[in-house]
């Protein structure tokens, strides 16, 4: 069973429809004994990281997200369920993150030129189909081409200390980590269940991935 | 690099896809969700859904579609037409919409559009802006545009572009932009619209009305500087298909998934 953490935040259905499709038995629940009982567990999200880091507080959901994590047990975050594994995010102020990622969470710079227009500056939020280059196998990479497109839709990112938990890079005016892993963590700036074919195929690596 | 995005618009009235010429002259277009499978299959970056539906109480029909939608496809739906409320949004997205798009209600009450993205976040937050020339140059070139509402009937005196920017520090995620001049005409976008609101914001911007060929949506995105370009009749009528449009213009050297 997979447990859909529901903190509030964002379109759960099409997570849970998607993990359908890729063969799952999908639980949505913000019940902490459903985390708990979890064998593998994936942290969505959308909106503002303090919103997010406060509701998932609220929702007494910290400690059995952890103790998943730390018991070794499959866990994918999304987007903003991405952000939240670094150790700060700077929207709307300096939130803590769960620093399972040492790093930080910051915003594209508005001020950048637009790759594809000099004339104008970058867009944010960085919102389409990117490519996403992968900088080492992963289980979870399994049957998906180099330099493959994905969705995304933010406008902050994560910035890792340490290089190496980088698994996947997009470039938006400047490189930008695209998925983090370690362990039995992966988590992804874009958003799987929204990437078409290529996207479903990565949930179910996420399915069968024994970290 | 960041491709440029196709979306392919339907036009959803009743339960049923619908095509007009300028907002008027209705002629039946299919079955929504055979559609929008269609266009997932064929490579559509994105989605939207346009709800024209006249009555308020046949206003669940369009959950329905989403619903039915959700199970299919997995690529961003936006839903527009209609939506007043943060519950309007709440069922939209609880339905399965990933964004919706605002258009009279923002021009009632622009604190709408504050409210919703602070609850539900930018990301989801579609301003949808239909706009008319109001002065040209002394070229015949238009520089000047308002804002209408309730489907292109109603002017508001809102400049085009005043307005855009206002909507962008309220919280809008992106622009869709329809040119009521151009919109069913198959003459092309309205570049200069497209460009003025391009380059006075620093959100997305959907190019829309107007589409006959694929050298104008090539043009939208080079001479309007759009981040994407939606479409309707072109697409439906099967002039192009999805792969030829993005073959076309990744030909011509635009980033486009493929």
């Amino acid at each position: 069973m997979i447990t859909v953490i529901d903190y509030g935040s964002g379109n759960l259905r099409s997570v849970a429809k998607a993990l359908e499709k890729s063969g799952g038995r999908v639980l949505v629940s913000q019940r902490p004994e459903d985390i708990r009982q979890a064998d593998r567990i994936l942290l969505p999200g959308v909106g503002a990281f303090g919103d997010c880091r406060h509701n998932l507080e609220k929702a007494q959901l910290i400690e059995p997200v952890l103790q998943h994590i730390q018991a070794g047990k499959p866990f994918l975050g999304i987007c903003v369920g991405m952000q939240l594994l670094f150790g700060e995010g700077h929207e709307f102020g300096i939130h803590p993150g769960l620093n399972l990622f040492p790093g930080k969470v910051v915003t594209f710079d508005k001020t950048m030129p637009d790759p594809h227009n000099s004339a104008m500056t970058l867009k944010v939020p960085h919102m389409g189909w990117n490519r996403v280059r992968q900088n080492r196998p992963h289980p979870l990479w399994a049957g998906i081409p180099q330099e493959s497109f994905f969705y995304f839709v933010h406008s902050y990112h994560g910035l890792p200390d340490h290089s190496e938990c980088t698994v996947g890079t997009s470039v938006y005016g400047i490189p930008f980590c695209a998925a983090i892993a370690r362990d039995n963590l992966f988590a992804t700036q874009f958003h799987p269940e929204k990437s078409q074919n290529l996207g479903l195929k990565i949930l179910e690596n996420f399915l069968s991935w024994s970290p | 690099m960041l491709a440029k995005r196709i979306i392919p618009c339907l036009d959803v009235r009743e339960g049923r896809v619908v095509k007009g010429v300028q907002f008027e002259d209705l002629i039946d277009a299919g079955d929504p969700v055979e559609a929008a499978s269609r266009y997932d299959q064929e490579g559509a970056d994105e989605l939207t859904f346009l709800d024209i539906t006249a009555s308020h109480e046949n206003r669940d029909t369009i959950l329905d579609v989403v619903r039915r939608t959700a199970e299919a496809v997995f690529i961003p739906l936006t839903v527009g037409g209609g939506i007043r409320t943060n519950e309007d949004i709440r069922r939209l997205l609880n339905a399965g919409a990933d964004k919706v798009g605002i258009n009279t209600a923002a021009v009632f009450r622009p604190e709408f559009v504050q409210e919703a993205s602070s609850r539900f976040g930018s990301q989801c937050i579609v301003v949808a802006i239909d706009a008319k020339c109001v002065e040209k140059d002394a070229h015949g070139q238009p520089i000047r545009w308002q804002i209408f509402t309730h489907g292109g009937r109603k002017l508001t005196g809102l400049d085009a572009v005043d307005w855009a920017q206002r909507m962008e520090t309220y919280g809008a995620g992106e622009i869709l932009l329809t040119s009521m001049d151009r919109d069913g005409t198959k003459i092309g976008y309205d570049l200069a619209l497209t460009r003025a609101i391009a380059q006075a914001t620093t959100i997305p911007v959907i190019a829309s009305g107007g589409v006959g060929t694929l050298q104008h949506m090539l043009e939208g995105l080079q001479q309007g500087g759009a981040d994407a370009v939606l479409a309707a009749s072109i697409f439906h009528f099967r002039q192009h298909t999805i792969p030829e449009c993005k073959q076309f213009l990744q030909n011509r050297g635009i980033e486009v998934r493929l």
